[in-house]
């Protein structure tokens, strides 16, 4: 099991247009990728590739996130996703 | 049934333009399915969970190829809401529910349900995208019961949209190519319908009810400017909206308004942005009547910062060096709710805590405001005159006005939009140096006619004789005071004819929406003050808001010119 911590760098946290470009990635990825906020139990986290579950987390700027995934490319595949979480999708 | 006759519909013309063209009409919203409705007769788990991953398939594939053909805001809102519709965690929930027995139609319902109702708990922004959720099931449902989907229709031929009312969200998706003009059964002058229409420069009709009956496909007349629709025209109205395509073209705003005689009046835009501030001075606007600041608040669970503030406020100064920035201090309350500010459980919003009122329940907040303004002033070269919003009595004025000394900003003002102020303008502007009257507002309060209200459009309309009272009062009272200037910022000044009377009533400068500058200007371009001052004695003088009107459009003939 492959395990990133990533902080949310979208000033207006994981809101609809970072949580749908994130959502998007994560869909097209070779593995299922979930996430959980920091500290919460690895058995309640959520689809990664679910905007609505990315939306109903209610993560805010600079909060801290869970990755996790299994099996070929995990490690590579959260790297990509760790990327995308950190910048500020909104300064573009 | 009445596919030859002709058949009129007369409602308030809220926004220029004559046109002929068919209608489509927005479909009716998709009304809940029973709670846990069980499968149709001869349904199966299995086809119930096919028919709604098709279903939701398809809702995908056409909000991602409206995507498509979208840019910018509408394109970012239309992916994130293709991206809800197939979304892996809703179906998984959804299918769940239909395992147990309850038909597809219930189960998306209540699937898309649990989330709404999840992000509305998140509050501030993330509550707002409830809104999106349940949009997306309502599309989604709707394409299981093989209906039309909710909002504006999808047409490959431009046509008129018929509506009982639009919402914002409805009005966020309109094409302005695709649509010829709007006419809604309810709505009134101040609805966000009409301020859309005028804003797109569509042609366009509120409160006309008895438009309930119109067809899709019906081909019909939009009059505008007399508030008519006419379902089946004669070659009549076919040649009056040929005379009005072959209008004579308005000249360009050149930059300066001015009467036939020279008199000054200058003509300002009113703005929400910086962005809007760019587009505004760039039509020619001579400065910025209304600054709303709401636009750094709405949406928002707490107070921006003092950076942000600062940088918002800049953006707007940095268009227009030189010139006149009229800055209104945050106007929350009544329609713009703000969790960290307003009593959404009050039973009376219009009447309640909002605009300047709200810094009587939550102090700081418009004085770290003022901070923020002065800030950016001294950082840009605007002239920042600076107003509050819902002023009732002279001593807020006074209030005002030292809080704003207070922040080191030369010009403080307030807005006249409650009787009150407008009746001891005088009083006020002792204390003050200027005010602007908010049109909108004063209308709604001098006639206690709620305004977004349809079937009290009637009421709700600048041009009541006793609205225009309150303008001329106002005038008096800055007169009394030392001949200070009187600004207006309503919807009012948008109207040509009604901005000859305002100027006539001694009104020194008109802000509005930046499309409004040209034909503002060519019109009063046409008449002298002396002329100007006798259509406003002959509309002060009429017995209603439509003699008023008819008196005064009968003396500007320059109106029919322009098709205006």
């Amino acid at each position: 099991m492959a395990e990133r911590t990533a902080i949310i760098g979208s000033r207006v946290g994981l809101h609809a247009r970072p949580a749908a470009i994130f959502a998007e990635a994560a869909g097209e990825l070779p593995v299922e990728v979930t996430i959980a906020l920091e500290g919460e139990p690895a058995e309640d986290a959520l689809d990664a590739s679910s905007i609505l579950s990315l939306m109903g987390l209610g993560a805010e700027y600079g909060t801290k996130v869970v990755l996790r995934a299994e099996g070929e490319g995990a490690e590579a595949s959260l790297e990509q996703l760790v990327t995308l979480l950190e910048i500020d999708h909104d300064s573009e | 049934m009445s596919t030859h006759s002709v058949e009129k519909f007369s409602g308030v013309g809220v926004s220029a333009g004559r046109v002929i063209g068919t209608v489509r009409r927005m479909p009716d919203p998709i009304s809940a399915p029973a709670d846990g409705a069980p499968f149709a007769p001869g349904a199966s788990v299995e086809s119930e969970t096919a028919r709604l991953a098709e279903a939701t398939a398809a809702v995908a594939a056409q909000l991602k190829e409206r995507a498509v053909h979208a840019t910018g805001d509408a394109q970012a809102v239309l992916k994130a809401t293709a991206l809800m519709a197939s979304d892996r965690s809703l179906l998984k929930s959804a299918t769940k529910l239909v395992a147990s027995g309850t038909c597809a139609e219930s189960a998306l319902w209540e699937a898309a349900d649990a989330v709404a109702t999840q992000l509305a708990a998140l509050g501030g922004y993330m509550a707002e995208r409830a809104g999106d959720v349940l949009d997306v099931r309502a599309r989604i449902v709707a394409q299981l019961r093989g209906v039309p989907a909710p909002g504006i229709p999808d047409s490959d031929e431009p046509f008129v949209l018929v509506a009982v009312d639009l919402a914002p969200a409805d009005t966020a998706t309109l094409d302005p190519a695709k649509v010829l003009a709007l006419v809604t059964s309810d709505g009134g002058p101040q609805s966000h319908t009409a301020i859309i229409a005028r804003s797109l420069g569509l042609p366009a009709i509120v409160a006309a009810s008895e438009t309930t009956a119109l067809h899709d496909a019906d081909r019909v007349y939009v009059d505008g400017i007399d508030g008519l629709v006419v379902r089946n025209p004669t070659e009549v109205e076919v040649a009056i909206a040929r005379t009005y395509a072959n209008r004579e073209q308005l000249p360009n705003f050149d930059g300066s308004g001015v009467l036939a005689d020279g008199h000054r009046v200058p003509l300002l835009a009113n703005v929400g942005s910086g962005e809007d501030a760019q587009a505004a001075a760039a039509a020619g606007a001579e400065g910025v009547g209304l600054l709303r600041t709401e636009f750094c608040f709405l949406g928002r669970e707490k107070e921006p910062s003092h950076e942000e503030q600062v940088a918002a406020y800049g953006a707007v100064f940095a268009a227009f060096a030189r010139q006149k920035v009229v800055v209104r201090t945050l106007d929350a309350g009544a329609d713009k709710p703000l969790p960290f500010l307003t009593d959404a459980s009050e039973p009376n919003p219009a009447l309640g805590v909002r605009g300047y009122r709200t810094d009587t329940t939550s102090p700081g907040v418009l004085a770290r405001q003022l901070t923020a303004i002065s800030e950016a002033a001294a950082a840009h070269q605007a002239e920042v005159w600076t107003m509050a919003p819902m002023i009732s009595t002279p001593a807020e004025a006074q209030d005002f006005a030292a809080l704003v000394a207070e922040a080191e900003l030369p010009t403080a003002g307030v807005m006249i939009e409650v009787p009150s102020a407008a009746l001891l303008a005088e009083r006020i502007l002792e204390r003050c140096d200027f005010v602007s009257i908010g049109t909108n507002d004063l209308t709604q309060y001098t006639m206690a006619a709620d305004r977004q209200l349809g079937s009290l459009a009637e009421l709700n309309d600048p041009w009541q004789p006793a609205v225009l009272h309150m303008v001329a009062a106002t005038c008096a009272g800055a007169q009394g005071a030392g001949a200070k200037p009187v600004g207006v910022c309503g919807e009012a000044a948008a109207d040509p004819a009604l901005a000859v009377v305002l100027v006539g009533l001694g009104v020194s400068t008109l802000s509005m929406n930046k499309r409004a500058l040209a034909p503002v200007a060519a019109v009063l371009r046409t008449v002298d003050l002396a002329a100007a001052q006798d259509l406003a004695r002959l509309a002060l003088r009429a017995a209603s808001a439509e003699e008023a009107r008819a008196l005064v459009r009968a003396q500007l003939p320059e109106l029919d010119r322009f098709g205006l």
